[in-house]
């Protein structure tokens, strides 16, 4: 069987009789199968996935199917699902079973897309290489030695290596960007409140999104249309309504587009990510596009701020595994102190821990203001820089990760170099606009290098025209 | 201990009222809100505080805070937003409770309480609210805790008082008046038994000529009226017990013995955990629109304090019957449906005070349980007023019977079927009255002689003579009449 690009070309083969949805769910198994030495998947829902292929072939040739047939979908292990494991690659989950289907699954579900597995990531999406899961790292299907990106790094590999057409995953700060990056896919961090959180395992609540990966433009707009929009369950969702992102308008303008200057140049960007990235705004410039560079003031003041608020809300978001309703708790435990001690100490990995204490840290009552309240503060600076040079520009480019996918333990014992990981893809979850990664070329040993383009909030669907025309070009 | 040493120190106490709000659902989930149940029943994951839910605003109990709010001259916060309160206990299901710290709902008010010096203003800090915890059981015999989560996320607002609270009794008589608000207003049941209602206090004292006030201790644990006062007036003369032996007030949460009627130290607040409050991001911050609170202010019951106003003003009624019609929300608003139906509100209201009270208790009765229409009661007390029975036999029989229909037989009836119409035709009564001043000459003398008490006693035999149908009014003056002549 062919390796789809896009659920139209799916959907064309099913429509001539080449394939039906169960063989080709057939051949997403064989190629999980395959590729199980990558360790994408916490569980595969052979049966499941089969049946309801089986039900969806049943519905096609009623013509009754909804608009996902034939979409083969595999989901981050932080998202809930029915009566299905739920562990966010942690071991405080164990034995974890979700009672509920986040909305966004449910979504997908309701149009007919079929769930192949879950799929393995940093442990509570903490992570920028996938090497912090309790399940152990996932490799990256180009060069084995080396990491998918994180902290969606199963999600990205489940697209790169063909186990699946398309993944959910989450971006908190640049887990789905940075991972598809590394793994030559496409994906997006849509503005934040624009798919309900209902459902998805929150790590820092003011910063969550549902995030996609897939192979082609169109796939991720209409995943995109059908999951946006007003939630009863999330009442911090946006009730805007959902355009038509399946229906990507024409780019007929000559686009107005800025690049930061000062974040291309750093000296922590990789040789090769600088030019190509210098070469697709040339590119641009060529076509008559107004290309301009602009400075950022506070590129020095994000890192520092997104870790201050995540881990605070992480702290607070995570005090809930107890060890006394569900998951794991620990056998060694004979107090209430000690079984929180323990349980606690046990259960959760060690970046974990860390940015729990740091988060805790920063909310007490003696740094509250010096850590917490000031970085509120500079979160609003940061958003209301951001907007502005957004009011004068239709997007802003960057490269998506400093570097191509690093070695498996290149920074180990180094969190702050693997936290510059996230450099670029944080500021767009510290103002809550949308940005996606796509694909933009290869470094001299073959290993995908990601451009990142940032919009306005709810610009969603001109960031995806411009996506397509760049992917045109190449 | 010695008074003059008492009278040195002056005590100064603010409370915390929780107030489980009598909403259908959670204050952020769907489940049921019911007190009760079998164990563990109303959990959803959302109470459960599973991974991946999320909270979302009970609207009712957003009203509810609002109308306590208003009742107590609050200014209402309508840019309020929830806080995150951090802890772990094994009854608190997400780790932290979800309170408001920063931008509480109602902000500032007061309460107005009654004491034997007269009215007094107690000012409020503030009001919030916020979801309860589960609660722990230890049962006898077992080695473990167990958890019942059916009360975790039930709606609380939080009342806070300023330190303007001068001793037991007026901190008694401030509870006693919110629990009267908040019934009045619909909002929770206020029973402090069951613990839908309950108050922790601040309580601290200092030397009378003092700049500032004395270390507070924070009192819990106490479930009735009585023992807010009994826990409040243990711990002002513990702390004078102290200071006068030389000993220093730490800052600490007491434990209130219902048993003992002491407190006993739970823990210093020095070693209490940091809370580390901040803003809920999983909820948008509240707008109330002005149209929204001015539905609301339009809803609203009318509340104690106004019905003494218009029962002393409107209907002439004495405060000290005022205020015992106006300590029960049902029994005041049963009052002003009879006076929708008489003129004669001083009866009325002694009806109320006295036999259908007596009533009620002898039946351990609530109001709500009366069965008898206002129109009814106010029937019966327009028979009596017309002379057709008298007060004693409506009391007695009519009113009993009356309850017993439900209101449909009509008073007359009842009064005519069980012979009870009073006689006030003279030539009835006056053969009779002749007869029993004939029976007793000697006593007809010594009323001649002066002693004119013994008309009692005349009445007596006339009315157990016509078996209490003769008309008490005609009876007297036709004894009158024959003993003066």
């Amino acid at each position: 069987m062919k390796r789809y690009q896009s659920l139209s070309e799916v959907k064309s083969d099913l429509s001539a009789g080449k394939i039906s949805c169960e063989s080709l769910t057939n051949y997403y198994l064989e190629n999980i199968e395959k590729k199980k030495h990558l360790n994408v998947y916490h569980e595969v829902y052979t049966e499941e996935a089969l049946q309801k292929a089986k039900e969806v072939d049943a519905k096609l040739k009623q013509g009754k199917a909804g608009r996902l047939a034939g979409m083969v979908i595999g989901i981050k292990d932080v998202l809930c699902h029915k009566g299905h494991g739920l562990q966010a690659s942690s071991k405080i989950l164990d034995g974890f079973v979700s009672q509920f289907t986040a909305s966004a699954v449910q979504r997908l579900m309701d149009e007919d897309a079929i769930i192949i597995g879950r799929q393995n990531c940093d442990e509570f999406a903490m992570g920028s290489s996938n090497e912090n899961s309790a399940f152990g790292p996932v490799l990256n299907d180009i060069d084995n030695t080396r990491v998918p990106g994180g902290s969606s790094g199963g999600s990205a590999v489940a697209v790169q290596a063909d186990t699946c057409l398309a993944s959910l995953g989450s971006d908190t700060g640049g887990s789905v960007r940075q991972p598809a990056s590394f793994c030559g896919t496409i994906g997006l961090k849509p503005t934040y409140s624009r798919i309900s959180r209902y459902g998805l395992v929150a790590y820092a609540s003011s910063f969550d999104t549902i995030g996609i990966f897939a192979r082609s433009i169109e796939d991720t707009a209409l995943l995109l249309e059908i999951m946006s929009g007003a939630d009863e369950y999330d009442s911090t969702v946006s009730t805007l309504p959902v355009p038509a992102f399946s229906k990507l308008p024409e780019l007929n303008k000559k686009l107005s587009i800025c690049y930061l200057e000062e974040g291309i140049s750093s000296e922590g960007v990789n040789e090769e990510v600088r030019e190509k990235t210098r070469a697709t705004i040339d590119w641009l410039r060529a076509q008559g596009h107004d290309v301009k560079p602009v400075t950022f003031s506070y590129l020095d003041y994000i890192l520092p701020t997104y870790y201050i608020l995540t881990t605070a809300e992480a702290s607070s978001n995570l005090s809930r595994f107890d060890g006394v309703k569900y998951g794991y708790r620990s056998p060694n435990a004979h107090s209430l102190e000690t079984l929180y001690k323990r349980t606690r100490s046990e259960g959760f990995g060690i970046e974990v821990q860390k940015r729990i204490m740091l988060g805790t840290f920063v909310l007490s009552a003696s740094y509250y203001d010096a850590y917490y309240t000031k970085a509120q503060k500079v979160r609003r600076l940061i958003k209301e820089e951001t907007d502005r040079i957004l009011s004068e520009y239709d997007f802003i480019l960057l490269p998506t990760a400093t570097t191509t996918a690093f070695k498996l333990g290149q920074h180990a014992g180094d969190e702050l170099s693997m936290y510059l990981a996230d450099l670029f893809t944080v500021q767009a979850n510290l103002v809550g606009i949308p940005a996606m990664s796509i694909p933009n070329g290869t470094d001299k040993q073959g290993l995908p290098i990601g451009l990142q383009i940032m919009t306005k909030s709810f610009g969603e669907a001109a960031m995806l025209s411009f996506a397509d025309y760049l992917l045109r070009q190449q | 201990m010695d008074a003059s040493i008492f009278e040195k120190y002056q005590p100064v106490i603010g409370l915390e009222v929780h107030a489980q709000l009598s909403t259908n659902s959670k204050i952020f989930a769907s489940d049921v809100n019911e007190f009760g149940e079998l164990p563990n029943t109303n959990i959803s994951v959302i109470t459960l505080g599973h991974p991946g839910t999320l909270p979302k605003v009970n609207k009712k109990a957003v009203e509810f805070a609002v109308r306590m709010g208003m009742a107590c001259g609050c200014t209402i916060n309508q840019n309020s937003f929830f806080d995150r309160k951090n802890y772990f206990y094994p009854d608190l299901p997400k780790g932290y409770q979800t309170t408001q710290d920063k931008a509480p709902i109602c902000i500032g008010g007061s309460i107005t309480i009654k004491t034997s010096e007269g009215e007094k203003l107690i000012r409020l800090n503030r009001i919030h609210l916020e979801d309860d915890a589960g609660k722990n059981l230890h049962l006898d015999g077992e080695v473990d805790t167990l958890v019942d989560y059916n009360r975790a996320g039930t709606p609380l607002i939080e009342i806070v008082t300023e330190p303007d609270i001068r001793s037991s009794e007026e901190a008694y008589a401030l509870l006693a008046e919110i629990r009267k608000l908040v019934r009045y207003l619909d909002i929770c049941d206020g029973n402090m038994e069951e613990g839908s209602l309950r108050c922790d206090a601040n309580v601290s004292v200092m030397l009378k000529d003092a700049k500032e006030y004395g270390k507070k201790v924070e009192v819990k644990n106490m479930n009735s009226l009585r023992n807010v006062q009994r826990a409040i007036d243990f711990e002002i003369e513990r702390q004078i017990g102290e200071i006068e032996k030389g000993n220093t007030i730490y800052s600490e949460t007491r434990q209130f013995d219902t048993v003992h009627f002491t407190t006993h130290g739970m823990r210093t607040k020095e070693e209490l955990n940091d809370y580390r409050y901040f803003p809920e991001p999983d909820l948008q911050p509240m707008r109330l629109s002005d149209a929204v609170l001015e539905k609301i202010k339009s809803e609203m019951p009318a509340l104690p304090q106004a019905l003494f106003k218009k029962f002393v003003q409107q209907y002439g009624l004495p405060e000290y019957d005022a205020n015992v019609l106006i300590d029960v929300k049902e029994m005041a608003l049963y009052f002003e449906e009879v006076c929708n139906h008489t003129q004669n509100y001083k009866a009325a209201a002694n009806w109320m005070t006295g036999p259908i009270k007596s009533y009620l208790n002898e039946l351990t009765m609530s109001m709500d349980q009366l069965s008898l229409p206002p129109a009814s009661l106010a029937d019966l007390i327009a028979l009596v007023e017309s002379n057709k029975v008298s007060f004693a036999m409506a009391n007695q029989k009519i009113l009993p019977a009356l309850i017993e229909s439900n209101g449909n037989t009509k008073a007359l009836q009842i009064a005519e079927s069980l012979n009870l119409i009073q006689t006030s035709d003279s030539n009835a009564i006056e053969p009779i009255v002749m007869e029993v001043l004939a029976k007793f000459p000697d006593k007809v003398k010594e009323y001649k002689g002066g002693k004119t008490g013994v008309l009692q006693m005349f009445m007596g035999e006339v009315m157990k003579a016509t078996k209490g149908k003769a008309d008490p009014k005609v009876t007297t003056s036709i004894l009158k009449e024959k003993l003066e002549a």
